[in-house]
């Protein structure tokens, strides 16, 4: 059977005066898959990833976002993807509960069902013990795999990561892609960007940007056969450089 | 040409360092190898004299840190990990002015900078904040070399930069490193330490290790076995299973698998897997990479 599409951009395109930011973009993401967005910096990887959490509008295309239309529904588009990125994630001088309580409330979950996911999320974790603790004296690796697990509480369609494992360790950044492949595992669609390329290989499919356009985009497995290479940072550097 | 010895920094309760010992040859490439909050940027800033230690003494060149901290910066270069550049400045203005302040011009070095700064040279009247994040950094490099310095000094320059242009990147190390600068440089990738003459390991403000790259992978003892198969997902919770299974983790497209004693044989694996109902199983035993040995030595 074929999986259902989540993602549906034909023709995407973004200018910002003169500059071309995503030059025709088409593409589909399928429910449940890992789709890994790279490119080089300033490639346009960052532009389409806020049209496609309706942020900003692009100016033509067709895209819809877990079945809503980009241009008119971006509240609805709001509500069923999770965001979380290196940079911005959680709110440092809250503790992990009330970190937990303001997205819960900010996304509308009632408060019985709060509490229990709480204490599912907390258990899983193994941050009981620390739940009152502000997030500013958690260690990286922790507070990762929280706003992981935050951005997806509120039991989103897809969920997108900016570059979400930059500078941590490298135990803390594969158990970071064991929560990936769980939560793709359990239906959730993951659309993640990263620069470590052994990550791309955790993939189901990749698609590789560079000035604007989407030079290539298939299986690790496909793209490394048709650039003859024996691994994604060849693939990468063959078409990015 | 750098000598550390017994440095220790704490914030408050938090320790930073805790006894770091450590020595950089002259015209060496050398790397601090660790993630965020290892320690690395606490160590370069003590070296560059921007901060100072609880105890222990450092040396660069021969002059202290804390007694020759004026002539230590007039022979360093620094290229600190956040952005260090006037974004109000041209591309030009800001490599006049840093050779200003260090009491040179920039054509006195020019040859120094040339390779790096002829890729920017067509953007200099632009101002450094509208520069993309690959062309910042390679001003930001020409700035830190532009007084010719002695010792180069990158706290993670690479961090956050695609793949691309960290390849090139380390190529302009190298070629600096061609001309008699000493290098010491931080980085969170693990990939990049084969880059390097030699590295450290540092994780919790502690050094794990302090050696060649392919030093520190030979004598690393354990047996890995690199694993594939058409599902991931399956195949890493299947390993982890394994009642012999130590340590299994992901690396690219294979799993390394790591037995108990070193008692897992390949063959092993594979009746496992097979039984399991796993297409297209490979299992082999592979030499060890630094982010094995590395992740081998922070679980210890």
């Amino acid at each position: 059977m074929e999986k259902e599409t989540i993602i549906s951009a034909i023709n995407l395109t973004k200018n910002f005066g003169h500059f071309t930011a995503n030059d025709n973009l088409t593409f589909e993401v399928k429910k449940g898959e890992i789709f890994g967005f790279l490119g080089a910096n300033g490639a346009g990887k960052t532009t389409a990833i806020r049209i496609l959490c309706g942020l900003s509008s692009p100016t033509s295309g067709e895209v819809e976002v877990a079945g809503f239309d980009i241009y008119h529904e971006t509240e609805k588009i709001k509500k069923n993807i999770g965001y979380m990125s290196q940079k911005f994630s959680l709110y440092e001088d809250l503790t992990i509960s009330e970190n937990i309580k303001l997205y819960a409330g900010i996304y509308g979950i009632s408060r019985k069902q709060r509490k229990v996911k709480e204490a599912e999320l907390l258990q899983k974790l193994e941050l009981e013990k620390v739940k009152n603790k502000l997030i500013g004296d958690l260690p990286l690796g922790w507070k990762q795999k929280l706003a992981f697990s935050v951005a997806i509480f509120h039991d989103p369609k897809i969920v997108f990561l900016d570059e979400p494992t930059g500078g941590v360790d490298p135990v803390t950044r594969r158990k970071f892609w064991d929560l990936i492949y769980e939560a793709a595992h359990n239906g959730i669609t993951v659309f993640v960007t990263t620069h470590y390329m052994d990550e791309a290989e955790y993939c189901d499919r990749v698609s590789i940007m560079n000035a604007g356009k989407i030079e290539a985009l298939d299986t690790p497995a496909k793209l490394k056969e048709k650039y003859k290479a024996t691994n994604m940072d060849e693939v990468f550097l063959k078409i990015a450089r | 040409m750098i000598e550390i010895n017994n440095i220790t920094k704490s914030y408050k309760e938090t320790k930073a360092l805790s006894g770091i010992n450590l020595h950089v040859d002259e015209g060496e490439l050398f790397g601090l190898i660790g993630p965020d909050g290892a320690g690395k940027s606490t160590l370069i800033r003590i070296l560059m004299t921007l901060l100072l230690p609880d105890s222990g003494e450092a040396k660069l060149d021969g002059l202290d840190v804390l007694k020759n901290y004026k002539q230590i910066r007039k022979m360093v270069g620094y290229m600190p990990g956040r952005f260090s550049l006037y974004q109000d400045l041209s591309v030009e203005e800001n490599l006049n002015f840093f050779a200003t302040v260090f009491g040179t011009t920039v054509e006195e070095n020019y040859d120094l900078i040339r390779d790096i700064y002829y890729q920017i040279e067509p953007f200099k009247t632009r101002r450094a904040g509208k520069l993309s994040g690959g062309m910042k950094q390679k001003l930001a490099l020409s700035c830190a070399l532009i007084h010719k310095p002695k010792i180069l000094v990158l706290d993670e320059p690479t961090t956050g930069v695609d793949a691309v242009s960290r390849k090139e990147f380390w190529e302009m190390l190298k070629n600096l490193q061609q001309k008699g600068i000493t290098i010491l440089v931080s980085t969170p990738y693990m990939d990049e330490a084969d880059l390097c003459d030699r590295v450290a390991l540092i994780q919790n403000g502690q050094i794990l290790d302090v050696d060649s790259p392919k030093r520190i992978t030979d004598k690393f003892p354990r047996k890995i076995i690199q694993v594939g198969a058409q599902n991931m997902y399956k195949l890493i919770n299947d390993l982890r299973a394994y009642k012999k299974a130590e340590a299994v983790y992901a690396f690219g497209q294979y799993a390394h698998f790591t037995g108990f004693n070193d008692e897992v044989e390949t063959i092993e694996l594979e009746g496992y897997l097979q039984n399991l109902g796993h297409e297209k199983i490979i299992a082999e035993e592979i030499p060890a990479g630094i982010e094995d040995v590395f992740m081998s030595l922070m679980e210890q």
